[in-house]
């Protein structure tokens, strides 16, 4: 490893100004959810008094329920599909389109999510489906496949094809190669690609909005309709509640990624 | 699992009960042929391969050897042709189903499991009891001189170490083939040199029989009983290294094993064994008759450069028959000191050049030649090959 040089005035600056503008309003709202005035920009000393609000706000609660609900299930779900698609992608025979089948797989994560969302409702009412919870997480298991693939493939992609041959040389039947080496090594992607899907279920407002139905709505759908009508101190106790959930998520899956990779790297040849 | 029954128990087959009749090659490719796309890779070829030999597949990059070792372990199915086992085809069976195992060029360890537990993975697959695979692991273990890392996961290991796993892992089963898709390339010389070494006594003190791919002729010489030579997908040549260095069949065979004088013949001419032959580089050679006449094809005369002999004066006087001897007066005009030998390049009088390497055989520089000096190149009749162009 080489020595980190020291960061220069400039680096400082730049660095602090970028970080500023990315975290500076989020900080600000994490500490505006202390305050115990019941005016959200005049500061009125500390207190959890939102906290309590908010747990005993009966819709919130309902509301976040769902979301929880609806991110469990749509991740599990993008997980097992997505991974799938990235195995056969990356380990199938060349078949016929697959470069199409690629590059359709990965359509949603440059699609606009209005154009998601409308698509995904005008199927569910033609199918005459009841919008609520399975819409939604149905909506969300095809926002989020994506990105699993897109994580599990890379790790695929670099993991030594001989692994697997070597498996099935020493005895295992393909499918027991793919579940006794493959497997355990592209698991830390695999977690990884369910904290992501998990995240962006839980983020998601318009593609919910197009697919769920009424009394079925999502965390970031009722902050948004409580925002319209004029921003209460409660919300900024939720949003804080929301971003620790996201962050913690997201620490999580960066490090099985890195897990991942450091195994990778000794399973390449010297 | 339902994907485990058709299960060819190596280890219980090991015994000997699918062992071939005496007389019978323990493993017989006939006619095997493998096509990607336009591309030949393996070209039609037929090979047997006794019990207990140390086989080598030698060619250069891109020759089909590789592929056809891939064909034996059961990755690639070939298109055309038949591959016996003890007398049964196996060519379509898959790569769990044969009593051979592979050690993969990049070793292919299991970066997830222990030293240990990558010896023992086929073993469990073998479904053999607990206290067996111990056994079986401890020996496997010692074996390869393993001893005290069986804990470590191979990224704590060096590349020599590693290289012991994989071998570990691919013995442990006791296949009654062990393929080596170039296990030494990733070694350096003098670990390599060691391990060449390592491996041949393994081999005769198991008595398995090897498979080994390799693109370093030095490494084929050293280890194998027997070498075939690919190119293009084909077996040029099948013979015993000696054989191989001094009677190649082919001149891409004499060019690609070692280094070799070559001059084209213009005209022969026969006496009794000896045949007097005319080239434009190197004048009038007399060289002896090879056992299958040449016909009215191009041909070329072959010589080592060990075997070109160097001297002041022209041909020690002790080798008696001096009309025998070719004679080429040139001057030194490359010089190249290896350590143990030195290659002199000479340009000869009659235009060509010819190769000559020489043993270092005094510390001191008294015999060696030095640049632009007159010299005689010489050598007898018996040291020349005569190669079909």
């Amino acid at each position: 490893m080489r020595k980190v040089s020291r960061l220069s005035r400039f680096n400082i600056a730049s660095l602090a100004l970028g970080l500023g503008f990315l975290y500076l309003p989020i900080l600000i709202l994490v500490i505006y959810s202390f305050n115990a005035s019941r005016l959200v920009t005049v500061w009125g000393g500390w207190s959890l008094r939102w906290y309590y609000e908010f747990f005993g706000d009966r819709a919130m609660i309902e509301a976040s329920w769902m979301s929880l609900r609806v991110a469990v299930a749509s991740a599990t779900i993008a997980t097992l599909i997505g991974t799938l698609a990235a195995v056969a992608l990356s380990r199938g025979e060349r078949f016929r389109g697959r470069t199409l089948f690629s590059g359709m797989l990965y359509a949603p994560l440059v699609m606009p999510e209005v154009i998601t969302g409308l698509s995904l409702l005008l199927l569910f009412v033609a199918l005459n489906a009841e919008r609520g919870f399975w819409t939604v997480t149905i909506a969300h298991t095809t926002l989020t496949m994506c990105f699993v693939a897109v994580v599990v493939q890379s790790r695929l992609g670099s993991l030594d094809r001989s692994l697997e041959e070597a498996a099935m040389d020493l005895g295992c039947a393909p499918v027991r190669a793919f579940l006794s080496v493959t497997l355990p090594l592209i698991a830390p992607a695999i977690v990884a690609g369910w904290m992501l899907a998990f995240t962006l279920s839980l983020d998601d407002l318009v593609i919910a909005s197009f697919t769920t139905g009424p009394g079925s709505a999502t965390l970031p759908i009722r902050i948004y309709s409580e925002v319209r009508l004029g921003v209460k101190p409660e919300i900024n106790a939720i949003c804080t509640l929301v971003i620790a959930l996201i962050a913690v998520v997201i620490v999580i899956a960066s490090l099985a990624s890195k897990l991942s990779s450091s195994q990778g790297e000794s399973a390449a040849p010297l | 699992m339902t994907d485990e029954l058709p299960r060819t128990d190596a280890v219980a087959n090991a015994a000997g009960e699918m062992h071939p009749a005496a007389g019978e090659p323990l493993l017989r490719i006939e006619g095997v042929a493998k096509t990607f796309g336009t591309f030949r890779a393996v070209d039609g070829v037929s090979l047997d391969i006794k019990a207990g030999e140390f086989f080598a597949l030698l060619g250069p990059s891109g020759c089909g050897k590789t592929t056809l070792l891939r064909m034996l372990a059961g990755f690639e199915a070939p298109d055309e042709g038949r591959i016996l086992l003890g007398g049964k085809d196996i060519a379509q069976a898959l790569p769990h189903e044969r009593p051979i195992n592979m050690m993969f060029q990049n070793y292919a360890l299991f970066p997830h499991l222990s030293v240990r537990d990558n010896i023992a993975f086929g073993l469990k697959r073998a479904r053999l009891a607990r206290a067996d695979i111990a056994t079986r692991v401890a020996e496997m273990v010692a074996l390869v001189k393993l001893d005290g890392l069986e804990k470590r996961k191979p990224d704590q290991l060096s590349g020599g170490q590693r290289q012991r796993v994989a071998l570990a892992r691919a013995l442990a089963r006791r296949p009654q083939l062990l393929l080596l898709d170039e296990p030494l390339a990733a070694l350096d010389k003098k670990l390599r040199e060691n391990t060449q070494g390592e491996l041949m006594q393994l081999q005769r003190r198991l008595g398995m029989t090897f498979i080994i791919v390799t693109h370093d002729q030095e490494e084929a010489m050293t280890m194998a009983d027997r070498i075939g030579v690919m190119n293009a997908g084909k077996l040029a040549q099948v013979a015993g290294p000696r054989e191989l260095y001094e009677a190649p069949r082919s001149r891409w065979i004499a060019e690609f094993v070692g280094d070799i004088n070559l001059f084209d013949a213009e005209s022969k001419l026969c006496d009794g064994h000896r045949l007097i032959i005319g080239t434009r580089d190197a004048g009038t050679l007399v060289v002896a008759a090879p056992r299958q006449p040449v016909g009215e094809s191009r041909f070329s005369v072959a010589i080592r450069p060990e075997k070109v002999k160097l001297s002041r004066r022209g041909p020690v006087s002790e080798a008696g028959h001096e009309t025998a001897i070719n004679r080429l007066d040139g001057v030194i005009a490359d010089i190249c000191y290896l350590g143990g030998t030195t290659t002199y390049k000479v340009k000869l009088d009659t235009g060509g050049v010819v190769q000559a390497s020489v043993a270092n055989s005094a510390r001191l520089d008294v015999d060696a030649y030095s640049l632009n000096q007159q010299i005689v190149a010489w050598f007898t009749p018996d040291d020349c090959v005569v190669l079909p162009s």
